[in-house]
């Protein structure tokens, strides 16, 4: 594999999963979208990189849709919204930061023992991005469960579709089909996440999940 | 021949899509819910003439003995439920519950779910599988929040999380079963082909199968409802409009694990890779028995059945799990008549809360007397949901315990017991809904429509004495397919 450009796709890919670790321990709902801005542009960078070295030219329109809605529109309209509703600024997290990164460290073990075995078979370069694209996932998945505040649980979300592009991207050749509809689905995702903050904040001026969890059928008289 | 395929394939497509538009373009309820109930039928139609002319298949889109019923029983019951749905929503705007507005919304989207449900079944790529399986849980999620109030938004946020984790995690699955492809496959559309899948899967990696298989289990597991993923599932069903819990329960579920067992296909296709078998009856059977247990305390009459739905989905799994062409007879069979039955259910429960004004167990009470075409009609249904002779679900549910018991008499035993759990709960909650004393206070008028449940719970009665034999043919050859 020629060096320089498997070498530039592993930093890049891993890149991702290191930003994904910033986002575990962030405890400002700004401080988190800035960051989350930053996996954006890495993974456009990533997505980017691979189309390059891949010869695939439609994987640009990916890192473009990444970089343009992900790194940039999406961050700043949350930005918004967070000012116009005056949404608590601070997070909380459920476990405290160390245990938190301790379990995204064991998650992302686990990510790799479980991807490079089983891809043995496959390049060196798939496997690298597979392992760190389940990594990225994982950490995703392991952000959603750890915050009480919606916002918090969209950008887990978001992180965690990264994770799917960027598995999208390493799988040569895979038909744009797909990508163009990960991208759809963010667009769409957003809309209705849109839509959900602003009914929410009408009905119980907080976007605290717990107000929400507080309401379930045993307590209703 | 072919080419009357062609139309009708595109047909099933096209005609939900475009009527969606137009009903966004066109206002007014009365002639909203008419176009809706035609649409629904013209697509039906369209459903039905498949089975004389099918399509080539292609790298899109396919045709083929499994899918071909489930199309013509999704289309069957959308027009059904668009008919009780025209009655429903009418009560619905009266009461104020709906806006002119959201009622517009509300038929364009059902017609979008039609065609995202048409579009999955009749998939051949694996890409546009997901697709289509997003779509319609975006919609749904939509459709579930309509009435914006605390607990429909909870439910739909809920749902939408957890929906959104499956649907990632089944991407996954995806893009690694293309990744299992590739390399015998070569690159691009035809690696994601599924009949094509289908002829090589024997010289896959089964590792990365395995993998694959995992993701994609669990992630339109949580779409189907299983245990441990179903949480969002009684919210969904009890917060939204009951036409769309009708449609959930009998239709949405079921692409879901049409989906899965698809990949299954691939797998036993495959002699290295993992028995799916084992996975599946794990999982089906904890759905069985917590959704019986969960039974037991519900105070929702929408809720109640929804957890009996998470327990039908279990025995369903669990029929496809054991594998074999007695257990996936009995699977399909079961599939279809659930389908009808808990539709049925639906159709009665809609009109019954609209009647009570609530959704509240204790407070409905002695319907049989009060309104009793619908009390009937929903004692008909829980006997059959229950599993009791002569409907056909019963039949079903005996043929899974039967060959459950000839194979592996010790699996037999839980299923058994999930059985009779939920069997006991319904009628003893069917005892009180349906001939309690009735609370008094003069008893609402209702303009009902019976026929849609009456349609149904016919079916299923017929099903239950006499099965058609082309239709029993039908499905030991699909049964047979199935592996």
């Amino acid at each position: 594999m020629h060096g320089l450009a498997f070498d530039i796709a592993h930093l890049l890919a891993g890149g991702m999963v290191v930003v994904s670790f910033l986002m575990l321990y962030q405890d400002r709902v700004y401080a988190l979208l800035n960051v989350f801005a930053v996996h954006a542009l890495v993974l456009a960078l990533a997505v980017g990189w691979q189309a390059y070295i891949q010869g695939a030219h439609h994987l640009y329109v990916t890192a473009g849709i990444a970089l343009v809605f992900k790194a940039i529109i999406i961050p700043t309209a949350l930005h918004r919204m967070v000012q116009r509703l005056d949404i608590h600024r601070t997070l909380e997290v459920v476990g405290g930061v160390g245990l938190d990164m301790l379990a995204g460290t064991a998650l992302v073990a686990l990510a790799i023992l479980v991807m490079l075995p089983v891809t043995a078979a496959a390049d060196a370069l798939a496997r690298e991005d597979l392992a760190f694209a389940l990594a990225v996932v994982l950490l995703g998945l392991l952000l959603m469960v750890t915050r009480h505040n919606a916002i918090s649980l969209v950008v887990g979300f978001m992180s965690l579709e990264n994770g799917l592009v960027l598995a999208a991207a390493g799988a040569r050749g895979m038909p744009l089909a797909v990508e163009i509809s990960v991208a759809f689905s963010v667009l769409i995702a957003l809309i209705v996440i849109g839509v959900f903050l602003f009914r929410i904040r009408e009905r119980f001026d907080s976007v605290d999940m717990q107000a929400l969890d507080a309401f379930r059928e045993e307590r209703r008289q | 021949m072919t080419d009357t395929g062609l139309v009708a394939i595109t047909a099933l497509l096209a005609v939900p899509a475009s009527t969606a538009l137009l009903l966004v373009l066109l206002p007014g309820y009365w002639f909203g819910a008419r176009l809706n109930v035609g649409a629904a039928l013209l697509s039906l139609l369209a459903a039905v003439t498949l089975f004389w002319a099918r399509p080539e298949p292609n790298l899109y889109l396919r045709v083929d003995d499994f899918n071909i019923y489930l199309v013509v029983l999704n289309n069957l019951v959308s027009f059904t439920t668009s008919v009780f749905s025209a009655s429903y929503i009418a009560h619905e705007l009266e009461t104020g519950r709906l806006t002119p507005k959201d009622m517009r919304f509300y038929h364009a989207m059902y017609q979008v779910l039609l065609f995202a449900m048409n579009l999955a079944l009749l998939a051949n790529n694996i890409g546009l599988l997901w697709v289509a399986i997003e779509l319609a849980t975006l919609i749904t999620v939509l459709m579930v929040g309509i009435y914006r109030t605390h607990a429909a938004l909870e439910a739909a946020w809920k749902y939408f999380i957890l929906g959104s984790l499956g649907i990632a995690l089944a991407l996954f699955g995806t893009i690694l079963v293309y990744l299992a492809a590739q390399p015998t496959m070569g690159e691009g559309l035809p690696a994601m082909a599924w009949d094509r899948l289908l002829v090589h899967a024997g010289t896959f990696d089964p590792a990365l199968l395995n993998l694959a298989f995992v993701f994609l289990l669990l992630g339109y597991g949580t779409k189907a409802g299983l245990v441990p993923l179903h949480a969002w599932l009684p919210d969904a069903h009890a917060e939204g409009p009951t036409p769309i819990s009708a449609v959930l329960s009998g239709l949405l579920l079921n692409v879901a694990l049409y989906a899965v067992l698809r990949f299954k296909m691939l797998m036993s296709a495959n002699p290295a890779a993992l028995a799916p078998g084992p996975l599946m009856v794990t999982m089906g059977l904890a759905s069985l028995l917590f959704a019986g247990l969960m039974l037991y305390r519900r105070g929702d009459i929408k809720r109640l059945f929804a957890y009996s739905s998470i327990e039908h989905m279990g025995i369903i799994t669990f029929a496809f799990g054991m594998g074999g062409p007695l257990a996936n007879f009995a699977g399909l069979l079961h599939m279809t008549l659930h389908s009808l039955t808990k539709s049925a259910i639906f159709f009665a429960v809609g009109h019954i809360s609209q009647v009570k004004g609530t959704q509240r167990i204790s407070t409905i009470r002695g319907l049989t007397a009060t309104h009793p075409t619908l009390g009937w009609g929903l004692v008909g249904g829980v006997i059959a949901i229950a599993g009791m002779p002569p409907f056909g679900v019963f039949m079903s549910e005996f043929l899974v315990v039967s060959s459950t018991f000839a194979r592996y008499p010790l699996l037999a035993l839980p299923l058994a017991v999930g059985l009779l759990l939920a069997f006991g709960t319904l009628l003893w909650r069917l005892h009180g809904v349906a001939f309690g004393k009735p609370d008094g206070g003069p008893a609402a008028p209702v303009q009902a429509s019976i026929l849609p449940m009456m349609a149904h719970l016919a079916l299923v009665f017929m099903a239950g004495i006499w099965l058609p034999p082309p239709l029993v043919a039908w499905f030991k050859n699909v049964a047979v397919l199935l592996g």
